[in-house]
């Protein structure tokens, strides 16, 4: 099946739309309010609501949603183009977290540090735990898929046990993180109305251009992509397929670890047990499909998905259940799973154009 | 020992739904189609049975049959579910685990929604019996020991669960149709020019895992729960899937490996009854089935244990 450029634009863009059409049925099925869901999405977007002015408490917190599911979807997206699966970034996100927290609490250092260093942590965290899934698939032949679910529950249950042993921590949580080693900002708080805006863009921005030049403009990017795209051609022009399958599923584990440690440092700035998964990585899958796996595409789709996160209070506010946000991103990503549906018809509409265009052009033709 | 033998009903009850998930996956496995979305379906199954339960249980007629006629609505819920997968992964050509782990997101948000829609609250409402146990199975349960460990007290899923066991190894082992669905999952083009249509045994495969699935999903809020919630199935739709690969694909292996993983997981809510095993964290016990897999799976590696053509599109024109 070959998808031209302007396809790959167009088939996420279908997906959103249908995505949102069916919200809009199920909510009118269910006998509501239809423009309430797009109030809520303006003003999860904006701040702007009709009567009550601007606030921008709620620009603030979407940024802060968006920017853990944009890593995650560049996590997802690098391993993609390195042609595997990584739906173990769920547990690498944990990991990541679990390591940032473990750091933060028990090594305060001096303020821009030690906060580096714990986001670098968190980062190796996934990455080592995305390690296992590579060594297998390259040693043993086992799908990095299977390894990455069993291991995403491993992350959740042994991680709820080392917050638990924390000193200090109570069932739910682990005290504070110092301030030194947070990213909170009492400053970026202040000028969105107390939202829980935090540094983290930063790192998200950083790593989002890293991504772009290391996909992109490097030989081992390139090497990267050549092994995902055929792996064996890669291997006959001599590169190493086993160690850059590793290397790469290690990248977009410390991706999916940043996400984590962002989220324990800035968003809550303590460490968390989680009762369930909070599917930060199952919905960078999404990211990174709607996004077609390349930077600019993945901040924008991470934002997308950030906004349908932030517009759930909304929603349930105005008498809307919250899921139907999680009903119109998951049936996104079904969409885009069924991207040969969606060219086929877009074939057919373009024949049937094409082919209307061809008969009036003959007639035309006839006619002079 | 008592606390072994008093250990039985829970593990039994743990293990009946992963055993009944896990054949579901066998058949869509074994028809060469990935079902991660077997804990979206459990889910879809979950919340339609509770629901069932609770509406139907007032009635005077059918109120003491609402549990088993919730599980009859989950079961057509989940096969409903299901087709979503197998129009995406064999008509479509999706990715299977893309497709999968959209409806294993989609079902959560579906059915808190509908709780929300039917009863203004983000769970079910309590029913006040779901399915009960059985207190003595007349005769067996009279049996020294045995009699305590699986016929009294014990809940009639498990059964259910052994029943399909056999059903299954006959129908998937000993009957024309089990062969040629599981040579669909080995090698779809021989099949196809052996004159298998792949299209429809892969349909059959994936619509029965959301049979099964579905049943599981309802068998187990029923049993381990008062009312249907987001967090209901939590994780065991993923322990069926490893139960099926430490199963070796196989519904003996998949029975072994159910009842297993049900006591490992009973054991983490009573070991700090039992001394040395005490000395082990609860959440340890949780992680043994996934460690547990990616151990059998690099044991298996290399001995083609897995369905060959497991998860990969199947492509008429492509040979």
């Amino acid at each position: 099946m070959f998808i031209s450029k302007y396809e790959k634009i167009l088939i996420p863009v279908i997906a959103i739309i249908a995505g949102i059409i069916l919200g809009m049925i199920i909510i009118a099925i269910c006998g509501l309010n239809v423009g309430n869901l797009f109030t809520a999405l303006l003003q999860g977007a904006t701040g702007i609501k009709a009567g009550s002015g601007l606030n921008l408490r709620y620009p603030g917190e979407l940024i802060v949603t968006s920017m853990p599911l944009i890593l995650t979807g560049l996590a997802i997206g690098f391993a993609y183009r390195c042609g595997m699966f990584n739906i173990g970034a769920e547990g690498q996100f944990i990991i990541g977290g679990l390591f940032s927290c473990y750091f933060a609490i028990l090594c305060p250092m001096p303020s821009p540090f030690g906060v580096i260093l714990a986001l670098i942590i968190g980062g190796i965290g996934g990455a080592l735990w995305a390690f296992l899934p590579g060594l297998l698939k390259v040693k043993f032949n086992i799908s990095e898929v299977v390894t990455g679910i069993m291991l995403n529950y491993t992350a959740l249950y042994s991680s709820n046990y080392f917050i638990k042993i924390l000193p200090g921590s109570s069932a739910t949580r682990t005290v504070d993180i110092p301030d030194s080693m947070n990213l909170t900002s009492d400053f970026l708080s202040s000028i969105t109305n107390n939202s829980r805006l935090h540094w983290g863009f930063i790192v998200v921005i950083i790593a989002a251009v890293a991504y772009w030049f290391i996909i992109e403009k490097t030989s081992f990017g390139f090497s990267l992509r050549a092994t995902g795209f055929n792996k064996e051609g890669a291997r006959y022009a001599g590169i190493k397929d086993g160690q850059s399958t590793v290397i790469s599923i290690m990248i977009s584990g410390f991706l999916a670890g940043l996400a984590g440690a962002l989220v324990v440092l800035g968003t809550f700035a303590y460490g968390r047990v989680l009762s369930a998964m909070e599917n930060y990585g199952f919905d960078g899958i999404a990211v990174a499909l709607v996004g077609g796996c390349n930077a600019i595409g993945i901040v924008l789709a991470g934002i997308l998905f950030g906004l349908l996160k932030v517009a759930e209070t909304i929603l349930q506010t105005s008498g809307i259940p919250r899921e139907i946000a999680q009903i119109v991103s998951s049936s996104i990503i079904f969409f885009v799973a069924i991207q040969y549906a969606i060219k086929f018809l877009l074939d057919k509409l373009n024949n049937k154009l094409s082919g209307s265009k061809n008969t009036k052009t003959k007639k035309k033709g006839e006619a002079a | 020992m008592d606390i072994i033998v008093s250990m039985f009903p829970s593990a039994m009850m743990i293990a009946a739904p992963i055993i009944i998930a896990a054949l579901g996956g066998l058949f869509a496995e074994r028809s060469g189609v990935i079902n991660i979305a077997i804990e979206g379906i459990m889910t879809v199954g979950a919340f339609v049975a509770a629901t069932v339960c609770v509406l139907l249980e007032s009635n005077p007629s059918l109120g003491a049959y609402a549990g088993w006629i919730g599980v009859l609505a989950a079961m057509i819920a989940g096969c409903v579910y299901s087709i979503l997968l197998a129009v995406s992964a064999i008509n479509f050509k999706a990715d299977q685990t893309i497709a999968g782990t959209a409806l294993n997101l989609l079902s959560t948000g579906l059915c808190v929604f509908l709780c929300q829609i039917i009863f203004d609250q983000q769970r079910t409402q309590s029913f006040s019996r779901g399915i009960s146990q059985i207190k003595d199975v007349p005769i067996l349960s009279d049996i020294p020991i045995i009699g305590d460990m699986l016929f009294s007290g014990i809940y009639p899923t498990i059964y259910v669960a052994i029943i399909l066991v056999v059903f299954v190894y006959f129908l998937v082992y000993r009957t024309a149709f089990g062969l040629r669905l599981r040579s669909c999952g080995e090698n779809p083009h021989a099949s196809a020019s052996a004159g298998i249509d792949v299209i429809r045994m892969r349909w059959i495969g994936v619509l029965i895992s959301g049979l099964f699935a579905g049943m599981a999903g309802g068998m187990m809020v029923l049993t381990s729960s008062v009312q249907f919630a987001a967090s209901s199935i939590h994780g065991v739709g993923f322990i069926a899937i490893a139960a099926l690969i430490f199963g070796k694909w196989n519904p003996w292996g998949v029975l072994g490996a159910g009842i297993f993983f049900g006591f490992s997981s009973a054991l983490g809510t009573r070991a700090s009854l039992i001394p040395l095993l005490n000395m082990i964290p609860s959440e340890f016990y949780s992680c043994i089935p996934y460690v547990l897999t990616i151990v059998a799976l690099v044991v298996f590696s290399g001995k083609s244990v897995a369905p060959k053509a497991e998860g990969q599109i199947y492509d008429a024109g492509k040979r």
